[in-house]
């Protein structure tokens, strides 16, 4: 509850504090929190997230199954759009959602096509140019003389890569994408319809693909370099360990014990979604919506947003920069 | 009356003369010979890696192509699509298999996949090539038949529908080999699922036109009922397992997972599910003369055809072969003939040149031989010198012993002579008293 401080005001009155009607020693600095909480939840959250993998994979089931509503690009636009475009999209859909008064706008940036040609090579580039140009107009807004009170916050502030269960390890394709967007946004690499793999197979895969992020030099959210401080560096220690979450996604519920839970009945067993024994959903969700939600949103905007800023202001060359007189690497340490 | 002609059949009796000849044993006669040949399958797998190839290998002939110290072209990635063969002797019952495994490795892997069906391509045509070649000889003893005769298509189990690339290659590969695409790692999949996911590939492959292989009938009832049934879920959904669990105290292949066991086989309907022996019996017991027929008669056919019409067309010869096919018998023969010759007198250069080597080689040993037996010989004379001079230098102390002995014996004998001469002279001078 809210602690008390005490503050020496005796000899100013020359009186003891006699009778609870007046209580000095509380200055009520931390009420500051219960102002800060109202005004959050009168202005509401928003939240980018980006998937991107293979058709096939499960992205939009697994949006669903993470905002346990129907959020994703096949809910919404009703077409059976089954076939694979023949060139890369980038398809945004808002929400607006609430949770016990919490306001939420939430944006998920669905990518049809990544991956799926014959030939893929450079279908990174209509992501990053997509990225780029959310940052883009994020410096437009903030270059301006007028500016907004509230700039709206397109940016991408997270973006999950789906693995495909070969459980043998990554492929060029996965390398490639990696290492050029860790660069630029954060990215969560999941391990997708993880009810293919044995716990085995899980763990040999998991390991092989942590072996290749880091002979590859991919750094992936939570970033190594941006831990704050010891208690920060252990979880995200624990965090790391568990990296790529295997992660299973169902929109449909089934009778479990007696409860209704999500999960997907096939004819050997249901996988149940949140149970962490089947798959590592939950400590997905966790990581992205309970946990962690903040801490993306402020390196994206503190980190990726100032390198790319710094990046486009010193090719301008406009005063700015110069009178600034920070030069790059400064601003990509910590500083939040 | 006219006499037919009796042939000895063993378990009929001899008294049906004019009902039964015998030819209905002709089809015995044919098994017999064939399994003293024994038989020759090659099946091709072909799928993006992590598919599940390899274990589906292991499961369906119950053998361990692939294991821990012969692994499999799975646990690498490759750069660039590769075709390996390994052949293995399956023997059961006395009758022996030669099964040729043709895997291709890097198959749709790359970044950049364009082609990646080329060298599939370019291997089977070799094989039909080389069985070409080989029919168009004029002495055509032994034919090894090494064409592919099957392809197994593996399909990523994603839940929508066939990939650009599926679509490519089964189009590409659909007139030169027997295609029998199957969805892979089909336990990701509910019954509902892969109900929809079946009927959106075969969708897909009616309208690309793709001709994937038909299971035909054959006369066995109780197998016909159940090739029936899988042959309307094409294509079939597979799932593979080297591991054997313990279920129920039972054991089965299968992959265990916390929720449950699958076990492996195929998958039909309503999560109705059968193992293996079905795909193993239609692809070797039942029909693989049938597999083998079509990859005869139909694609081997289109790639003759194809291949003829290049040559007479353009009546030069474009082909890459020494051109036997347009030329008379004679003319082969002569070709032949020349071809042995030739190859009889490259033998007989090399022979020659074997033989060359050697008789230097000889010479060489005997000619250090002889050395070494000289050197020796001059060590020998060396020594018998020295022990010659040696001896001599012996006898000559002796004969200076001697003479000196001899000398010394004179002078005593001189010096007994005077004693005795001087006892004598005494004795005479009266010295005796």
């Amino acid at each position: 509850m809210i602690g008390h401080t005490s503050v020496a005001v005796g000899g100013l009155y020359g009186e003891k504090a006699s009778g609870p009607t007046v209580d000095f020693s509380y200055v009520g600095i931390d009420a500051i929190l219960e102002q800060m909480r109202r005004k959050a939840m009168k202005q509401g959250f928003e939240l980018n997230i980006m998937v991107v993998g293979q058709s096939g994979l499960g992205k939009s089931t697994l949006m669903n199954t993470l905002f346990k509503s129907k959020v994703s690009r096949k809910s919404v636009l009703a077409t059976s759009q089954e076939k694979i475009p023949k060139t890369i999209e980038i398809k945004s859909i808002s929400h607006d959602i609430e949770e016990k008064g919490v306001r939420m706008k939430l944006t998920v940036i669905d990518t049809p096509g990544f991956g799926d040609q014959i030939n893929n090579e450079n279908c990174w580039q209509p992501i990053m140019k997509f990225i780029n140009d959310q940052y883009e107009a994020y410096l437009q807004e903030e270059i301006n003389i007028n500016r907004k009170k509230r700039i709206p916050d397109s940016r991408v502030h997270c973006c999950i890569y789906f693995i495909p269960p070969t459980g043998h390890c990554l492929r060029p394709l996965d390398v490639e994408f990696m290492r050029r967007l860790s660069k630029v946004v954060n990215i969560v690499p999941v391990i997708a319809k993880a009810d293919t793999l044995t716990l085995e197979e899980r763990d040999f895969f998991k390991k092989k693909i942590r072996e290749e992020l880091r002979a590859n030099g991919i750094d992936v959210y939570p970033q190594k370099e941006f831990d704050e401080d010891a208690e920060d560096r252990m979880i995200n220690e624990k965090i790391r360990e568990m990296i790529p979450f295997a992660v299973v996604g169902s929109d449909q519920e089934y009778q479990v014990n007696g409860r209704r839970l999500l999960g997907r009945k096939t004819k050997w067993g249901t996988i149940e979604v949140e149970n962490i024994a089947h798959c590592e959903f939950a400590y997905l969700r966790d990581l992205l919506i309970r946990t962690h939600m903040q801490n993306i949103k402020d390196i994206t905007s503190s980190i990726h947003y100032e390198m790319y800023r710094v990046r486009r202001l010193n090719e301008n060359n406009t005063v700015v920069a110069h009178a600034n007189g920070i030069p790059e690497h400064h601003l990509a340490a910590h500083e939040m | 009356m006219i006499e037919r002609p009796e042939t000895a059949v063993p378990s009929i009796a001899q008294r049906n003369l004019e009902g039964y000849v015998g030819f209905a044993n002709l089809p015995n006669q044919v098994y017999r010979k064939s399994v003293k040949r024994g038989f020759e399958f090659t099946l091709m797998v072909v799928g993006e890696s992590g598919l599940g190839k390899s274990t589906l290998i292991n499961s369906l002939f119950l053998t361990d192509l692939y294991s821990k110290d012969y692994p499999g072209p799975s646990q690498r990635i490759k750069k660039t699509v590769q075709v390996e063969q390994s052949k293995v002797l399956i023997k059961e019952g006395g009758v022996q298999l030669t099964l040729t495994i043709v895997d291709t490795p890097g198959f749709g892997d790359a970044v950049d996949n364009s082609n990646c069906w080329q060298p599939v391509i370019n291997y089977i045509d070799s094989k039909c090539e080389d069985f070409l070649n080989a029919e168009s000889r004029v002495n055509r003893r032994s034919m090894p038949d090494n064409r592919v005769h099957c392809c197994l298509y593996f399909i990523a189990p994603s839940g929508h529908g066939l990939k650009p690339l599926d679509i490519e290659f089964m189009k590409r590969l659909h007139d030169k080999v027997n295609v029998i695409p199957l969805i892979a790692k089909a336990d990701t999949l509910t019954p509902e699922e892969c109900q929809l996911f079946k009927k959106q590939i075969m969708k897909e492959i009616q309208e690309h036109k793709i001709k994937i292989y038909e299971f035909p009938d054959t006369e066995d009832d109780e197998d016909n009922k159940l090739i029936r049934k899988i042959k309307e879920k094409m294509p079939l959904a597979v799932v593979g397992s080297n591991v054997v669990i313990e279920v129920n105290g039972k054991k089965v292949r299968g992959r265990q997972y916390p929720w449950g066991v699958a076990e492996e086989g195929i998958f039909v309907e309503n999560g109705e599910h059968c193992d293996f022996t079905v795909l193993r019996n239609m692809l070797i017991r039942t029909h693989m003369q049938d597999l083998k027929d079509v990859t005869n008669n139909v694609h081997y056919e289109n790639y003759r055809s194809k291949k003829l019409a290049a040559v007479t067309c353009n009546g030069v010869d474009t082909s890459k072969t020494k051109g036997q096919l347009t030329k008379s018998p004679l003319a082969q023969m002569e070709e032949e003939r020349r071809e042995h010759v030739m190859k009889m007198k490259k033998m007989e250069a090399e022979m020659e040149q074997v033989f060359e080597m050697k008789v230097k080689e000889k010479k060489q040993k005997l000619k250090d031989s002889e050395a070494e037996l000289e050197r020796r010989h001059e060590q020998m004379k060396r020594n018998l010198e020295a022990q010659y001079k040696e001896l001599e230098e012996k006898r000559r102390v002796f004969e200076e012993e001697k003479a000196n002995w001899e000398a010394q014996q004179r002078i005593l004998e001189q010096q007994k002579l005077d004693a005795s001469k001087t006892m004598e002279k005494n004795k005479k001078k009266g010295k005796i008293f």
